[in-house]
């Protein structure tokens, strides 16, 4: 029998030169004449180890890394393939704490299996939600997901149960469940790592919510910043159909569900759920008015279930193990887990998986090592680039979405960028509004016109123009995207803006106010 | 890659309107044609526009309208490689501004220009979700993390290079 072998096949893991790596490695094994097995698994999101090599040894799987082609002369020459000692060697990957100490419930499987083996999947679980779902009615099926407690991990935190029984209560000849995987925010990639880790388990979702609401056509729509996930998606897609777990008759139930991966064109706007129908539709990725809703009239005017990965992925478990089981992690009406994504300036980078009420300082400290810099953490971003800015002084709150709304922030998808004592905030608060004038789609005038007036008066602040009248007109007009735009892009991106003027504000040239500060 | 020569207005219409009468059946099948066209032509030329409007029954401004409303499509041809500089959040909070001055100075265009030997167009972008090995960079369909001022040179020259051998 051959010695099996992983060598992650993630985007993140390939920046990082890992095709070199194991390139050199199977060049230095045919040298060698050992025959060997290398699987290209997903990455277990310990970025600062990666390219992490593992060997299946009787010990269970042993990793090294981050490991160079100029590395793997010299672990041949140590042992690697019997797991023997090396400067690189880092023992049990499951032993390592970053990991060990996960709650890994969506990410189970990612970085330990082959992501496009079928047999692999099912031997670490997947199908058991989707065959166990056929054997349910569809309210049986929307009615586990509701009390699982699971909300739409996307940013709006609404409940996924209520959205599904909306759909499934709606009459209509043709239903759709459209997948958002136009994972656009700065600072989170858990999306990419799940579909290119484990594309079953989205796969497995969506055939869930399919049977669960009558939908008997899905798409993903992903977006052309990720090819590689394009194509592992689309391999997936067709073994799925080939082994009967899609298509015509899914898993011999009878019922039909068909799925096809969709390529967005560059449009962070497209995140937006009615913009991303617009963009399905073969139209700009302008935003639709709600009401009507997807879940009434979305794709083509038909019912539609819209999710993002995250909750599409959390699904297959739930239905596994049951809702009580998923429900049992988390705090508050915050329940199960979500993928924390570790970036920016940190030593130790990556995804962790936790139940919710964890804290930002032991996300940044505990898990990150503190920042790569070695200088102070000034202030993370939550949630994306319309999520607030945090500064140090609020790292204690739980990660739970009420508890965060409370204090103007939001969690969001889950993404941290941390930043150290040189980030200039004036300026961070500038990209926002730049960033929201790039990407509006134009539609509604607060979004589009109050985005570049915002570029502007942020430079008059800067500037020491008036800088009592200009923090006034700042805050109105925020006030007025806030509540005048029709979707989240122009509706929040007053959040990173004024959590940085409040928060640091010696950075616009303003004197701190203590009584503000805390407020 | 062997492409259709794009100087041949007659060979590129004909593929165009082969590609177009193809994804006619699809619902909403104006997104994946357009992909399909710019993966084939490099980019969208004005001229296939009214084959693509006919095909599809759309008036030729809605398919103008699509066209400009996408940062991904383009209706000029790149240069032989696309690099795209990130800067989002992510990257901004690793150096991400130093490295754009970097590549700008270094291939000595701005954004959505191309060099004058036609190696290289430079494109900003928002996030290649490579956060966590931020700055990054993206070379055609490669990423590339933990980009600073001498790995840019480096990618840049083995891209060089590489069309030296070639």
């Amino acid at each position: 029998m051959s010695i099996r072998l992983y060598i992650p096949i993630d985007s993140t893991a390939l920046s990082l030169g890992a095709e070199r790596v194991a390139r050199a490695i199977a060049e230095e094994a045919a040298r060698r004449g050992i025959d060997l097995g290398i699987v290209r698994n997903g990455s277990r999101g310990m970025f600062w180890l990666e390219p992490l090599i593992e060997v299946e040894t009787v010990a269970g799987r042993v990793g090294y890394g981050p490991v160079t082609p100029a590395d793997v002369a010299g672990l041949f020459d140590a042992g690697f393939l019997s797991g023997a000692d090396h400067p690189l060697a880092l023992g049990r990957v499951e032993a390592i704490p970053y990991l060990a100490s996960q709650e890994r419930l969506t990410f189970a499987r990612v970085g330990v299996t082959d992501p496009l083996s079928l047999d692999d999947y099912r031997a670490h679980g997947g199908f058991a939600g989707l065959a166990r779902a056929i054997g349910m009615s569809c309210a049986e099926v929307v009615q586990e997901v509701t009390d699982s407690g699971l909300r739409g991990r996307g940013g709006a935190a609404f409940p996924t149960g209520i959205k599904w029984n909306t759909v499934l209560a709606a009459a209509a000849d043709r239903k759709y469940v459209v997948c958002n995987a136009d994972e656009g925010d700065s600072g989170t990639f858990s999306d990419r790592m799940l579909m290119e880790g484990d594309p079953y388990c989205l796969i497995e979702g969506m055939a869930i919510a399919g049977l669960a609401v009558g939908a008997t056509q899905g798409y993903i729509y992903l977006r052309s910043e990720y090819p590689h996930a394009f194509e592992t998606l689309r391999a997936a897609i067709a073994r799925a159909r080939t082994a009967g777990c899609l298509g015509q008759d899914v898993m011999g139930s009878g019922r039909v569900f068909e799925l096809e991966v969709r390529m967005g064109a560059g449009a962070y706007i497209c995140g937006e759920e009615t913009s991303m129908l617009e963009s399905l539709e073969g139209k700009r990725g302008t935003v639709r008015a709600k009401p009507p809703l997807p879940a009434i009239a979305g794709l083509f005017g038909k019912p539609t279930v819209i999710n993002n990965v995250m909750s599409l992925a959390s699904v297959p478990t739930i239905l596994a193990r049951g809702a009580a089981f998923y429900r049992d992690y988390g705090m508050g009406r915050s329940r199960g887990t979500l993928p924390f994504q570790l970036a920016g300036n940190l030593r130790r980078t990556g995804l962790v998986e936790k139940a919710f009420g964890v804290t930002l300082r032991e996300l940044l400290y505990d898990y990150g090592g503190g920042s790569a810099s070695g200088r102070p953490i000034r202030a993370v971003q939550v949630g994306g680039p319309l999520g607030a800015y945090v500064p140090e002084s609020q790292f204690d709150v739980p990660l739970d979405y009420e508890a965060y709304v409370a204090i103007g922030a939001m969690v969001g998808h889950g993404g941290l960028v941390a930043f150290d004592d040189r980030a200039d905030m004036a300026r961070m608060a500038r990209y926002a509004m730049e960033f929201c004038a790039v990407e509006s789609c134009g539609k509604c005038t607060p979004c589009r016109i109050g985005s570049t007036r915002g570029v502007e008066v942020i430079d008059r602040i800067v500037a020491g123009e008036q800088r009592g009248r200009n923090v006034a007109l700042l805050n109105s007009l925020c006030d007025t995207m806030l509540n005048g735009s029709l979707c989240a892009l122009g509706g929040m991106t007053p959040y990173p803006v004024q959590s940085a003027l409040k928060h640091f504000p010696e950075d616009f040239g303003l004197v701190p106010d203590e009584d503000n500060k805390g407020a | 890659m062997s492409r259709p020569d794009p100087d041949s207005a007659t060979d590129r219409l004909a593929r165009v309107r082969s590609i177009a009468s193809a994804y006619r059946p699809t619902p909403g099948a104006l997104l994946p044609l357009l992909h399909a066209v710019q993966n084939e032509l490099g980019f969208i030329p004005d001229d296939c526009v009214p084959i693509i409007a006919g095909e599809l029954d759309l008036s030729r401004a809605e398919v103008h309208g699509v066209i400009s409303f996408y940062h991904h499509f383009r209706r000029t041809p790149p240069g032989r490689h696309v690099v795209q500089v990130c800067r989002a959040e992510s990257c901004q909070a690793m150096g991400g501004e130093a490295l754009e001055a970097h590549a700008k100075a270094r291939l000595g265009v701005d954004y959505h220009s191309t060099t004058p030997d036609c190696a290289v167009t430079l494109e900003a972008v928002y996030c290649l979700g490579n956060c966590a090995c931020s700055p990054a960079i993206r070379v055609d369909d490669e990423i590339v993390g933990r980009v600073d001022a001498a790995r840019f040179d480096e990618v840049i020259a083995e891209l060089r290079s590489g069309e030296a051998s070639a």
